[in-house]
């Protein structure tokens, strides 16, 4: 077997436990993958070649004395915006470059204890603020579908190297979309769970009431066996929630009658959605009936302020949490300066991208005074009524269905010297966060030109497990998962 | 409201600890004016009374019992640190 890099972390634990392969075998096949092909699409920021082989010897040697689990032995990537011990965090930044953590994140803790292998750090853009990977401060990722076009953001890299196959399964981040939308972009399954339900302890902060970990796999299942490692309290994190986790894998096949679907009616009727995206969702609709679902129609009425809402609450909480980095205990320091005052100054815009300091400022001006109550008072009121449009759509329904982007991947280039245009791109997604709700993007399909297609499943409050079951009847009776980009 | 002055723009990074170049004050000034004008379709949502969320899933006060326990020791924490001494992070003239 020599395209050990292909599997799933479900096939890869059923030969890693009958002892066909070794996670050596396997870490081996996913690093020379990586060799190969990472110069062409740019998904790594840092290669950790060494400590994962020598981790694999060790899982190895785990699951021979019969200790393994799910995920001991498997290779996967993690976003380069989570903390990992003497390994270099840079959160796709200049101002962090050099930054070495001394701790792990919480997540990165219980994967470790689980027994992953982590074979890299992967691309984003500059604190998770994108949707593309252009905000990168290194270099930008490539859609292994086309690699003439973006990957989606901002967990670019994470999609990217699970599909294309330089890792078995990724851990990313979700602001307001960059799990689903990368995910989407590069035909992979992507989850954002409800917000407390993943400790964040060790997430480099971008907007706090809205960051979310989560799981990139080639399958849904997969997704579901991270999910389970990745869940729980964590008295780290304050904001993480005290209530049981289910087993995300049980997944039988069962249908789904009884189920019922929402489709929201202000969705159908977005702009600028595009007509492959459109039909390849009603085409996953009329699936889930065949599987015994039930549509219905639901009403989302102020879908229309959710990215004027996001805008003002995203950039102010960055704006923020991002005047940490100012030259003194970590990261990078502009030397030239004379005093701190300055110091500050041209570190932090020496430091930061273009992007970063758009975000800032804008943060910066709606929270200023004269501006709090115009701005981030009436967004926070905002918001409570897109969470109490989602707590009465959910009355009628178990789930809501709405493609993931409005469009197919664009082209690198293509809007980045349109902010505003680029951020409507995320109407889809960054309601959910919003509402703090789970949403999971699977694929669904392809666009003309080949280039793929996501559809989004939302759930109610620690529901992930009611859309992965949904999600995991929808990916059996459907073969686009199991389709590969050609690269 | 909107459209924001290229004086705001420097006043607000001003107030962000940015230096921004004259190239990025007129880029971002028009952005930004564009964002704001868009941003400023809320006003058209009546929000007479309502709560406002600063936090999607309800929670009071996360309260833990004040126990001793692991810490970074002061090498691990100046590990990082662009310049340093004698324990201490060190940072440039703050009064000149």
């Amino acid at each position: 077997m020599d395209q050990l890099h292909q599997l799933t972390i479900t096939q890869a634990y059923s030969l890693l436990r009958s002892k066909e392969i070794t996670s050596r075998e396997l870490t081996r096949s996913v690093l020379d993958r990586i060799a190969r092909i990472n110069s062409k699409v740019n998904a790594f920021i840092t290669i950790c070649e060494d400590s994962a082989m020598a981790r694999a010897a060790m899982a190895d040697e785990r699951i021979q004395s019969g200790n393994g689990g799910p995920l001991t032995g498997i290779p996967i990537s993690v976003k380069d915006v989570l903390c990992t011990r003497g390994i270099r965090t840079t959160c796709a930044s200049k101002i962090l470059e050099d930054f070495v953590p001394p701790y792990d994140a919480a997540v990165v803790e219980k994967l470790n204890n689980a027994g992953t292998v982590m074979v890299g750090k992967v691309n984003m853009d500059e604190f998770a603020m994108g949707s593309s990977n252009e905000n990168s401060g290194f270099m930008i990722t490539k859609n292994p579908w086309d690699v003439s076009r973006i990957p989606g953001g901002s967990s670019g890299g994470s999609a990217v190297s699970v599909s294309a196959d330089m890792c078995l399964g990724s851990i990313g981040s979700d602001t307001g979309g960059s799990i689903r939308q990368p995910a989407s972009h590069c035909s992979v399954a992507g989850l954002k769970p409800t917000y407390g339900r993943v400790s964040r302890y060790g997430l480099v902060a971008f907007a706090s009431s809205l960051d979310q970990i989560g799981p990139i796999g080639k399958c849904v299942s997969d997704c579901a066996i991270l999910m389970n490692a990745l869940a729980g309290y964590d008295p780290k994190d304050s904001t993480s929630v005290n209530i049981p986790v289910p087993d995300y894998s049980d997944l039988p096949e069962n249908g789904l009658k009884g189920v019922k679907i929402g489709i929201p009616k202000e969705y159908e009727a977005a702009e600028g959605l595009a007509p492959d995206v459109s039909a390849a969702v009603d085409r996953a609709v009329v699936t889930l009936e065949k599987l015994g679902a039930e549509k219905v129609s639901v009403s989302l009425p102020h879908t229309r302020y959710a990215v004027a809402a996001y805008y003002v609450i995203a950039p102010s909480e960055a704006s923020s949490n991002l005047a940490r980095y100012d030259g003194v205990k970590y990261g990078f320091r502009d030397p030239a300066a004379e005093n701190l005052i300055g110091m500050y100054k041209q570190t932090r815009s020496n430091g930061f991208g273009k992007e970063v300091k758009r975000r800032i400022i804008i943060g910066t001006y709606c929270l200023s005074a004269g501006y709090y109550d115009a701005y981030y008072g009436k967004a926070s009121q905002v918001r409570t009524m897109i969470m109490e449009d989602f707590k009465r759509a959910f009355t009628h329904c178990d789930a809501i269905l709405s493609p993931v982007a409005p469009e197919p991947p664009f082209r690198i280039g293509e809007k980045t010297d349109d902010p505003l245009t680029m951020y409507l791109s995320d109407i889809f997604t960054l309601s959910a966060n919003l509402a703090g709700i789970p949403g999971i993007s699977i694929p669904c399909g392809f666009s003309g030109d080949g280039l793929p297609i996501g559809l989004q499943i939302m759930g109610k409050h620690f529901d992930e497990h009611g859309i992965l079951k949904i999600a995991s009847e929808f990916e059996r009776a459907t073969d686009f998962n199991t389709k590969k980009p050609d690269i | 409201m909107a459209k924001i002055t290229r004086d705001e723009v420097l006043n607000v990074a001003n107030l962000a600890r940015l230096q921004i170049t004259d190239s990025e004050t007129e880029l971002f000034a028009g952005q930004i004016a564009d964002i704001l004008t868009y941003i400023d379709m809320l006003n058209q949502v009546d929000t007479e009374g309502v709560t406002p969320t600063s936090h999607a899933v309800p929670m009071t006060n996360a309260f833990r019992e004040d126990e001793e326990t692991g810490h970074l020791n002061r090498d691990k924490a100046l590990e990082n640190a662009p310049e340093k001494e004698d324990g201490m992070f060190l940072v440039p003239k703050i009064i000149s």
